[in-house]
Parts: structure tokens; C-alpha cells; sequence
């Protein structure tokens, strides 16, 4: 403030005090305090397509602040048609019990596949459709990278409703920065 | 321990009776108590640990009788 400026009045600085006052008010709704995770998901495997999911709803139940970025085979856990298609692969997974020569053999992801829902199932765990469903219920930010539903020939109107379009690397970035929590899955 | 509300989250798994707990607490009133049944092993943790780092609620109590847990939140604020 300059030595010529006048003081100013009473009048003035209770406007400006309440106009302060608002702002407060107006930070306060934005929920600054909750921690926030910023996830990453790449994958579009059945296996793979837990994790974020698991996570982002768990956030959530926390009243975290979560956003999903999904690019590549990702974008498929929010495909209207795909997300309950998903498939495990056989072939170079240790961690099944099926040699490499027999995981080969066509028809074989559909097995392991089958095998792997019908565990999941029996343990009482959730979809990834419903798990889809419920973070976005409770108000989990999914995304969409616009660059890879362009290579992989996707539209905008194969994701489930309430999916953000229109969205790349830079949105990914800002909000990475902007998390507590940063996951690459 | 008397409860306002109940919830069977028993049969199902990880994130479930986390997620379905706290919608259930979403429409508590303040000082009501609810009722968490679960057969996951894992929730006696889990819970403890979403009660403890959420506000608003709060766990009263966790007991097991055979393969069922059951957990008390309480709401004590909106």
C-alpha cells in the first residue's frame, strides 16, 4: 500500500472482512482436507483389473478424493461391453498351474479364464462390473484417456455412464501432483 | 450391545464390508449404532482401520463367534 492511499473506512474494511469471510466459507466445501489418491490403470487383464478398483472403492469409503486415469488395455474396465469379458492369460503366467505349451493352445484363456471367475465368485468377491458401479456411486472420478480410445478405435459412448471423456496426460499429470497417493497399476 | 441398524455383509470379500459399511453409515443418524455381520477375516482389521481414519464414525466394538464378526460404528457426527 502506497503512503498516499487514504485509510480506508470502517464501512470498507467490514466489507472486506465479510468478503474474506466468504471465501473461507467457500474453501471449506471444497473438502481440502481429505487426502487424495490418484490411480493410474493400464491394465485390462481380469487379475489386473482388481486392484485399482479395490482401491478406489476403499478410498472412497474413507471419503478420500479418487480419480481413475485408464489408458490402453485399462480403458477396457470401463467398457460397457468388455468390462465383464475380461480374460486372464494363460500363456507366460507362472502362477498358474498350466505348462506354457498347453496355455498355448486355443481356448485356453477362456479356461484359465473361467477358472479364475468361478474362484471369485465362490469367495464372494465383487465383479469388476459391480466394483465399476459402486465407485462411481460413491463419487470415484473414472477417466478415460482420449489418445488411447482413439488408437483402440473405442467411442465415447462405450464407457458406463458417469465416465469422463475427453481427458490426456496433462489432466493425469496435474492431478498426480495434486494427490497424496499416486499408483501406476 | 443394542443396535439401530443392521448390516449382513456376510459371504462377502475384501473391499465389500468396508464399502457397504460405509453407505450404511452414510444414512445413520448421529448416535445411532449399526450392526456389521461378516464371515471375512479380514474385516476385523479392515474395519478397525476405516473406523479409525474416517471421521464421523466410530467403532464401538468387534466380536467373533465362529465364523462370523461383527462389528458396532456408532455415528457421532455429520
Amino acid at each position: 500500500m502506497s503512503a498516499e492511499s487514504p485509510e480506508p473506512t470502517r464501512e470498507e474494511l467490514a466489507a472486506r472482512v465479510a468478503d474474506l469471510e466468504a471465501r473461507l466459507d467457500d474453501g471449506d466445501d471444497a473438502d481440502e482436507d481429505q487426502p487424495k489418491l490418484s490411480i493410474i490403470a493400464t491394465k485390462g487383464t481380469l487379475d489386473m483389473a482388481y486392484p485399482p478398483l479395490i482401491l478406489a472403492t476403499t478410498a472412497a469409503a474413507f471419503d478420500w478424493d479418487v480419480t481413475v486415469f485408464h489408458t490402453f488395455w485399462g480403458l477396457d474396465i470401463l467398457h460397457e461391453e468388455r468390462a465383464d469379458s475380461l480374460e486372464l492369460s494363460a500363456v507366460g503366467n507362472p502362477n498358474l498351474p498350466v505348462p506354457n505349451a498347453v496355455a498355448a493352445l486355443p481356448g485356453m484363456d477362456r479356461v484359465t479364464t473361467h477358472m479364475l471367475e468361478r474362484k471369485l465368485d465362490a469367495n464372494g468377491t465383487a465383479s469388476v462390473a459391480d466394483l465399476l458401479e459402486t465407485g462411481i456411486e460413491m463419487g470415484v472420478e473414472f477417466q478415460a484417456c482420449q489418445m488411447t480410445i482413439d488408437l483402440l478405435d473405442y467411442d465415447a459412448d462405450d464407457f458406463y455412464d458417469g465416465v469422463t471423456v475427453g481427458v490426456g496426460a496433462a489432466t493425469a499429470l496435474r492431478d498426480m501432483a495434486d494427490a497424496d497417493v499416486q499408483l501406476l497399476v | 450391545m443394542d443396535a439401530d441398524e443392521t448390516l449382513d455383509a456376510t459371504g462377502l470379500s475384501c473391499p465389500m464390508p468396508v464399502v457397504k459399511t460405509k453407505q450404511a453409515t452414510d444414512d445413520l443418524a448421529v448416535g445411532d449404532v449399526l450392526e456389521v455381520r461378516a464371515t471375512d477375516p479380514g474385516s476385523v482389521s479392515d474395519l478397525a482401520g476405516w473406523a479409525d481414519g474416517t471421521s464421523g464414525v466410530e467403532l464401538l466394538d468387534q466380536t467373533e463367534d465362529g465364523d462370523v464378526y461383527t462389528h458396532y460404528v456408532r455415528r457421532t457426527e455429520r
